[in-house]
């Protein structure tokens, strides 16, 4: 592993997209967060609803407008440092991101300006609409983020002509077997996401003991949702593990550090892989459960790393620790989830300060969770970009230099530095404030300028008041 | 290869996505080229309060032009991004800048200078660096096997770095004319009287760059000799300077905005003059570029619904926030 301009270029795109994928995934779940909560508001009419709605709204704008600062620079990545895979996937690829740029500009420009400044414009049921709406679009937008990704993983509806991949079953691209079953994945991912962060937020204010009221609405709200999620995603979790399976044993075999085709197979619960001698150290297995977990039976034959060339096999490590990562985020939100749901019906769930404890460190699980989900999938697909078509280290630009992407990985490093200590200070600033009142409007605030709602009114544009429409 | 209908299509998408965002994103980065030279705080208040409802959004078309050009025309993508690794890695850079800055600037006494800073630089590297790559274009770029084949630094030539410096005046002025149209006041005259030092310094530059051009490169300047409209629009440009010029002194406030995106049209004409059929100058054509029809009809609806929508939108915008931005007035 040397350092050039293909290694670097990977440490660059991991890294701009792994800062990316925190605002989107935020904002995907507060989005569907929001409309519940408007939903709630119009049916019952209790005010509480529209202060907690107004407090999200803010943060979830803030976090929308990094989201799209950030996924303007992932716009170019491919061009600027993915050079040959961009020219001869682009036919594919070129289509799907750009339908993702049009769909997050498109809610941009319609029902996300509704739902930021219409509040007095529009009826109450067509604001609700409009919030169902914003929840819809990022769910649109995401799904063609996992359509390209998923086409990348298990290449289907595509025919080669000379060389360059074109595309010849539009339908097969956009809802074959693998985007039906990663796409909801992703999304549960984000809901969960922002779910823990709304519990956390409720339980931090309980014990501060401030805003009683909201502080209940997130609680009750967030424990229950995120308690009936979770066993959801983890079936779709399974569906994955299923696909994976199917389709790209080698990543599977590196998920499980499973070095030797076993028959039947143990499941390697805990161990230290190591590659130089393809074994693993201090391994806690069990026997046959592995063959149970893959196929359902106990004597199924699973295959290990050996039965693949060594120029195809992926990195062990990262792919065997992330997704035990993962699985066990999902346990401690399961764990906290039934927990509180448990507390809240006998009644003890504000007095619990353990409990309290235990949901406000529990803030960062869902990010961690949607994180390592994705540095599975992306690092066990290697050494292919394009599972078994074209390989990442073919994939570079011919043209970059060491030089150019060291320049370009750190300036990236300290712009998103910057900018990502900023933005994350605003939202912590709105987040321990909590709920103060109705919105006011913001002078020359826009639905494409989201940040401006980082702070109040005051702040936004030096005291000097705009001609409003 | 001839370019089909739909590439057509497209490479029109392209050209009008990248001419509006030449204008709207010119002024305000004009505007943030300008506030650098202010030190008064209230003066740059009014500046920033001119262009806040919209400056997030005119950066829009700039991820419209990168979308398109990857789902149309992905090897001219791929060629355009590889040979300006570092001029776009520093536009990016200025994107989020700004961004920042804009935002946050207000929102804190201690770190101002900083953010102010940000804003200047950020606005003046954009609009740099917007320069220096259609220098790069005139110059032509190298190309082999679908991929860029010249050095990092080529936009670092003489050439590039004139027309760099070109457009930095030239966003300069479309943000003086931005500022006599929305202002009042002090600002508005300070505006104003800016407007024919800007046009004269762009005149120096894009004489100096053609007396360079006859030089550089004679395939452009064979086109432009070959093609009478491109001759004929870089004369409306001369013409609509002198209106600037001329229109600064009027009462007529939005003339000189008018003119100045008159010049902007005219020489976005001249440019495609000098480059067609050619969207990589002058190695890869439109209709070698283009991709598939199965690509560009599939994309084709995204084009069809989702464009006018963010269009009425951005004119939604502008209208209202019409008029003179109240209390703009720098005093």
């Amino acid at each position: 592993m040397s350092l050039d301009p293909v290694f670097l270029s990977r440490v660059q795109f991991a890294f701009v997209i792994s800062f990316h994928i925190i605002f989107p995934s935020f904002t995907l779940g507060l989005a569907a967060w929001l409309a519940i909560i408007e939903g709630m508001r119009l049916a019952t009419g209790n005010p509480v609803y529209r202060r907690v709605f107004d407090f999200w709204l803010k943060v979830f704008a803030v976090s929308f407008g990094m989201g799209v600062v950030t996924g303007v620079v992932m716009a170019f990545q491919f061009g600027t440092n993915w050079g040959v895979l961009s020219e001869r996937t682009g036919a594919i690829q070129g289509p799907l991101l750009g339908y993702e740029s049009f769909t997050a500009f498109m809610l941009e420009s319609t029902f996300f300006g509704v739902v930021l400044l219409g509040r007095e414009r529009v009826s109450p049921t067509f604001y609700f609409f409009a919030c169902c709406m914003v929840s819809l679009g990022t769910m649109f937008s995401s799904f063609w983020i996992l359509c390209n990704n998923s086409w990348m993983q298990v290449p289907l509806g595509h025919t080669i002509v000379n060389g360059k991949i074109v595309p010849a079953d539009w339908w097969a691209i956009t809802t074959g077997p693998i985007v039906r079953v990663r796409w909801p994945h992703m999304v549960l991912g984000a809901f969960l996401t922002s779910g823990m962060c709304v519990v956390a937020t409720g339980a931090w204010y309980t014990l501060r003991g401030v805003h009683p009221a909201e502080r209940r609405v997130m609680l009750h709200w967030g424990l229950g949702l995120v308690a009936v999620l979770v066993p959801m995603q983890m079936l779709l979790g399974n569906l994955t593990g299923g696909y994976i399976h199917k389709y790209q044993p080698a990543k599977f075999a590196a998920i499980e550090a499973r070095w030797k085709t076993q028959q039947p197979a143990s499941e390697a619960l805990f161990a230290i892989p190591d590659p130089a001698h393809e074994r693993n150290r201090f391994a806690i297995e069990v026997p046959k459960l592995g063959s149970y977990i893959e196929s359902g039976t106990w004597g199924s034959r699973e295959l290990g790393l050996e039965a693949f060339a060594p120029e195809d096999r992926p990195p062990v490590i990262v792919p065997f620790f992330a997704f035990r990562i993962m699985v066990g985020m999902g346990l401690i939100m399961l764990s906290t989830s039934w927990w509180g749901v448990i507390l809240s019906l006998r009644g003890t769930l504000e007095k619990s300060r353990w409990f309290l404890w235990c949901a406000f460190l529990a803030f960062p699980t869902g990010f961690i969770a949607v994180l390592c989900g994705w540095f599975t999938a992306e690092v066990g697909r290697q050494p292919w970009i394009v599972y078994g078509i074209l390989r990442t280290k073919d994939a570079v630009t011919p043209s970059l230099t060491t030089g150019s992407v060291v320049f370009s990985l750190l300036a990236y490093i300290a712009v998103y530095g910057v900018f990502g200590s900023f933005g994350l200070y605003y939202i912590y600033r709105l987040l321990e404030k909590g709920p103060s009142g109705e919105a006011r409007p913001i002078p020359g605030a826009t639905a494409n300028r989201p940040m401006a709602f980082a702070g109040d009114a005051q702040t936004a544009t030096g005291n000097l008041p705009h001609r409003q429409g | 290869m001839e370019p089909s209908n739909l590439a057509m299509f497209w490479a029109a998408v392209v050209c009008a996505s990248i001419l509006i965002y030449v204008v709207l994103d010119g002024f305000d980065l004009g505007v943030g080229i300008l506030f650098g030279t202010v030190r008064d705080e209230a003066t740059r208040v009014a500046m920033m309060n001119a262009i806040a409802p919209v400056w997030n959004g005119n950066e829009t078309w700039l991820v419209v032009i990168g979308a398109s050009l990857f789902a149309a025309f992905p090897v001219a993508y791929v060629v355009f991004m590889g040979a300006f690794y570092i001029p776009l890695l520093l536009l990016l850079s200025g994107v989020i800048f700004r961004g920042i800055a804009f935002e946050f600037r207000f929102r804190t006494q201690r770190m101002r200078p900083l953010w102010d800073w940000g804003f200047f630089l950020g606005s003046a590297v954009m609009a740099f660096v917007q320069g220096a790559a259609v220098g790069g274009m005139i110059i032509g770029i190298p190309v082999s096997n679908g991929q860029y084949s010249g050095g990092t630094f080529r936009w670092l030539a003489p050439f590039p770095m004139m027309t760099g410096t070109g457009l930095v005046f030239g966003y300069a002025l479309l943000g003086a004319c931005w500022l006599v149209l929305k202002s009042k006041g002090a600002l508005h005259d300070w505006a104003r009287r800016r407007i024919p030092w800007l046009v004269a310094a762009v005149l120096v530059v894009m004489f100096t760059v053609f007396w360079a051009t006859a030089d550089l490169n004679p395939l452009a300047r064979g086109n432009l000799h070959t093609r009478p409209w491109g001759l004929i629009s870089a004369g409306i440009g001369i013409i609509a300077l002198i209106g600037v010029v001329a229109g600064s002194r009027s009462k007529q406030d939005w003339f000189p905005f008018a003119t100045t995106v008159l010049f902007f049209i005219s020489a976005f004409l001249a440019l495609g003059a000098m480059f067609w059929p050619y969207i990589i100058p002058y190695s890869i054509t439109v209709g070698n570029a283009a991709a598939p029809d199965a690509s560009l009809s599939f994309f084709f609806l995204g084009a069809v619904v989702i464009l006018p929508l963010i269009t009425v939108y951005t004119i939604q915008v502008y209208w209202i926030f019409r008029g003179k931005t109240r209390d703009v007035t720098g005093e």
